[in-house]
């Protein structure tokens, strides 16, 4: 290219130029998301919104959408939705209450004895895969469209939650059951204590912070060195280092301060590891590349071979115990199985996913965007509060805010 | 003036060909004109620009119409000046009742609301006019497609239609419809509307037409006056083919084989109609290093006879046996026919061979991505390693394997296509209309990537509606015609006008 027509492109041409190869959606998704968390540090009285505290209720309070939402990408990559997922979660509340918590009396589950707290999660995980192996085989044997099995799934599991609960409450849950939904990691600061770390420090917090980021650095410097190796087109090394280097600080600045408040929750700690898991497969087993093909196009898919029944069935297992995942975390956080449980946390999940880069028409979504998109939700949401913005404008801006993410898409993919 | 009809020099290009090269057209008033040609010669093309699917502006020349110059924009305009167009798939609406149908868009109002009673009434009258005997109020998925056809013309006189073209009107009719509808077509003559009729079905063509204009490569070749029935089939056939053949196929000295496929007494039904046979009991084998053409007209039953044998993805109620290096294979899943070692490239690569919006090296991997699997993970280095080792043998023209696959040309995506089957490592590759709508460079290419690969030792079948490409790079040709194999011919028998009379050969009437 000559030097005149490189002039003429000026600055944002070059820089274009250099950012080739960056996903410039999903990075930008991610500004929008420090953009609005800098919004409420610099908005909200004494800069509540930081707070080592608000930190942590941003979290345990989000969990459980976030762990629906990973779920639902998947769901939606593939061309479908899943409505019934807020229902399912407070059906599966209600089982873990009876199976853990002692079983009402006169409900014909007396017979059962009270489980121990794992057991009793895992059982409840069980149910939901099996209510998932139900709506999968209607989606993906009987070829009804996900949305009509899955409204019918929304009405059907909170009904089934009202039967089980029989329009009371279950709990209060064991102490290790909540801590799944409400504990922290070595809350006491045992370990800081035994090492002489200043009582502010919770240790633990801080040494997860560092595990993070070494593993960041280590999975990004092996992919890097993988692909320099087969010749494959990388990042502009200032970029590359420039976002593992924001990442990191983002993950020192958010660890620190959650050692400064109870320490990490388990929350947390399951996220990353369910985060950690399925980015890994959806991009790197042949499911998770095979949910992109149909998304993408199925009658390809299908006639390369894959078994798109067997897929589609598969992903509603695999929301079912997602679902019931995020039930357990609910019940777990509120200390009890309430009928109520989950009300609209589907649409909740479903914008996420779409705040966080996925398309309408399938094929395209990330575990990463989706998760980005919850906490861009959560955030508003948390900010707001803090802000003291009444429930009706929330709702409103909440509403504006997934309508031109997602027409931000469209244009975006128009202009092109 | 005598003319209805006249278009001067019709020039049309879509980018990187040139569908339509100075076309000319005269209809008269009340003549019934055929155009022929082989598929893609352009046929449709022209009367998409006749109809203003193409608008004016797009092409070039001149279109008369009642003595005036014509600009129509859209389907409205022509409409409007009573030129209707039916389509080989029909435009029907099937919850809708026949009434319904052919006032479409055309309502009969009072008073801002529709005037159901006249709207019944009038229909009847038409229904009367082409001869369908059927309630108005009944719905058109209730009736055969004989009578649909019907319905579509009903509608077009209920648009004052006068000049009325027919894109291959009795493709999809048994020999009863097709001949009432004939008749109607001469009865419509008869008051005085003109009609233009393409079609494959040279017989009809020959009974009912006035004039016949022939149109190859883009090109009209000449009209023929088919009065005092002095022109025949043969005649017709000679003007379709009788072209120069020009170096445009590489030579290829084949190697044959053992036998490496075989079909026996395949039969497959309709998937929706299930009584309907559309694919009769075809026998057929592909040795090694051997090219085989499979020819036939659109819907004779060329692609319904590759997706059966490929895993069962068309048809219903499928019967006969598959042979791969001697040994019977279990096709009834896609994935058994690729494990068997078949394959099959789509004649449809946008909708059923690629996914659009995800790059090369993914659609490379796409059918054989257990390859690429280590320990569990799907390595995606290897993905790029493979598929730029592609890139480079089949000459993908992009900047890498990771181009998004929908942004390149059809040449590269057929290239695409064609590197995803062959690294399933099949022994048979089935390629339906390899070369559809790429240009004559990226075609070239594709016939030399055909050979290079039977000269591997592979087997190839070639499914293709252009008869110079079967007859350029095919080993031996197979015809097909109303889903029965009407012949067989090698590279030295094989010609046009042989081809042309097996896939034109009608069924054997055994009843009536």
């Amino acid at each position: 290219m000559s030097d005149a027509s490189n002039a003429k492109k000026g600055f944002l041409g070059g820089l274009s130029e250099k950012l080739e190869g960056v996903n410039l959606r999903q990075n930008g998704i991610f500004l929008a998301l420090l953009g609005l968390i800098i919004f409420f540090a610099a908005t909200t009285p004494n800069a509540a919104s930081i707070t080592p505290t608000n930190w942590s209720n941003l979290v345990v309070q989000n969990g459980y959408i976030l762990v629906l939402a990973i779920g639902m990408v998947m769901i939606i990559i593939a061309g479908h939705i899943d409505l019934s997922v807020g229902s399912l979660a407070a059906f599966i509340g209600a089982v873990a209450g009876v199976l853990v918590v002692r079983p009402l009396e006169q409900d014909g589950w007396d017979w059962l004895p009270a489980l121990p707290w794992w057991a009793g999660i895992l059982g409840a995980i069980a149910v939901g895969a099996l209510v998932g192996v139900w709506q999968g085989y209607w989606v993906a044997y009987v070829g009804i469209p996900a949305f009509i099995v899955t409204l019918a799934g929304m009405l059907l599991f909170r009904g089934m939650a009202l039967m089980t609960l029989q329009n009371s409450n279950i709990g209060p849950f064991p102490d290790e059951f909540r801590a799944i939904g409400n504990g922290f990691l070595d809350k006491e600061n045992a370990l800081g204590t035994a090492i002489g770390l200043p009582e502010q420090f919770n240790a633990w917090a801080l040494i997860a912070t560092a595990l993070g980021i070494l593993a960041i650095w280590f999975q990004a410097v092996r992919t890097r060195a993988g692909r320099i190796k087969y010749g494959q087109p990388t990042e502009p090394s200032f970029w590359f280092f420039g976002k593992n280097i924001a990442l990191s600080t983002m993950v020192a600045y958010v660890g620190f301060q959650l050692s400064q408040a109870n320490g990490i929750p388990y929350t947390l700690i399951l996220l990353v590891f369910l985060i950690v898991i399925y980015t890994m497969v959806m991009n790197k087993t042949t499911f998770g590349r095979h949910i992109y093909a149909i998304g993408g196009n199925l009658h390809a898919a299908m006639l390369s071979g894959i078994n798109v029944r067997r897929v589609n069935f598969w992903l509603f297992v695999n929301m079912g115990a997602l679902a019931a995942l995020s039930g357990v975390l609910i019940a777990a956080r509120m200390n009890s199985a309430v009928p109520k449980a989950g009300d609209g946390f589907e649409l909740d999940a479903i914008s996420s996913v779409f705040i966080g880069g996925a398309a309408v028409q399938g094929g395209v979504g990330t575990v990463t965007g989706s998760m980005v998109g919850g906490l861009i939700q959560g955030v508003l949401g948390n900010g707001m509060n803090l802000l003291s913005v009444g429930i009706d404008a929330q709702m409103t801006i909440k509403g504006l805010v997934l309508l031109l993410a997602v027409a931000f898409d469209v244009w975006s993919k128009n202009r092109k | 003036m005598n003319n209805i009809l006249e278009m001067r020099n019709i020039t049309k290009t879509f980018p990187g060909v040139r569908a339509l090269d100075n076309v000319s057209l005269e209809v008269k008033r009340g003549e019934i004109h055929a155009i022929c040609g082989e598929n893609g010669a352009g046929k449709s093309t022209l009367m998409k620009v006749l109809s203003g699917v193409y608008p004016h502006g797009t092409y070039e020349g001149d279109i008369f119409y009642e003595g005036e110059i014509q600009a129509f924009k859209n389907i409205r305009e022509s409409e409007a000046k009573g030129i209707v167009i039916i389509h080989q798939e029909l435009a029907l609406s099937p919850h809708l009742s026949i009434a319904e149908n052919i006032f479409l868009n055309n309502e009969i109002t009072k008073r801002g609301l529709i005037d159901w009673n006249r709207t019944n009434q009038e229909a009847q009258k038409l229904m009367a006019k082409v001869g369908l005997r059927e309630k108005p109020d009944t719905k058109v998925m209730e009736i055969g497609v004989g009578k649909q056809q019907l319905v579509e013309i009903a509608k077009a006189l209920s648009k004052q239609v006068r000049l009325l073209i027919l894109d291959e009107p009795t493709a999809a009719l048994n020999d009863e419809d097709s001949s009432h509808l004939l008749d109607l077509l001469r009865q419509l003559r008869s008051q005085g509307i003109s009609c233009i009729i393409i079609s494959h079905k040279l017989n009809e063509i020959a009974s009912i037409a006035d004039k016949t204009t022939i149109i190859r490569d883009g090109k009209t070749i000449e009209t023929l006056d088919m009065a005092g029935g002095k022109v025949d089939q043969e005649r017709i056939i000679k003007g379709m083919v009788g072209r120069e053949m020009e170096n445009r196929y590489p030579a290829h000295t084949p190697t044959l084989g053992e036998e490496v496929f075989r079909v026996e007494n395949w039969t497959v039904h309709h998937p929706e109609d299930k009584a309907r046979v559309v694919v009769d009991n075809a026998n057929l084998y592909v040795r090694r290093g051997e090219i085989v053409g499979l020819a036939g007209i659109m819907g004779a039953g060329r692609t319904e006879l590759a997706r059966s044998v490929f895993g069962h993805s068309w048809g219903s109620n499928i019967s006969g046996k598959v042979f791969v290096n001697g040994k019977e294979v279990d096709v009834r899943t896609i994935r058994g026919a690729i494990d068997a070692g078949i394959a099959y490239a789509t004649e449809d690569r946008k909708r059923f061979g690629l996914n659009l919006i995800d790059d090369i090296k993914r659609n490379i991997s796409m059918a054989s991505l257990k390859k690429f699997v280590k320990r569990g993970l799907v390595d995606d280095n290897e993905e790029f390693r493979v598929g730029s080792s592609y890139r480079e043998s089949m000459n993908i023209k992009a900047p890498s394997v990771l181009s998004i696959v929908g942004k390149l040309s059809g040449g590269n995506q057929q290239k695409v296509v064609l590197s995803q089957w062959i690294n399933t490592a099949p022994e048979i590759l089935i390629l339906d209309e390899p070369t559809r709508g790429i240009d004559v460079g990226a075609k070239y290419e594709i016939y030399l990537i055909i050979q290079r690969l039977v000269d591997e030792g592979k087997g190839v079948i070639v499914i293709s509606s252009e008869l110079p490409e079967l007859l350029g790079i095919c080993d031996r040709i197979y015809a097909i015609s109303e889903g029965v194999i009407t012949g067989e011919a090698t590279r030295a028998e094989a010609s046009p006008e042989l081809l042309m009379k097996y896939m034109t050969k009608e069924k054997e009437k055994s009843n009536v």
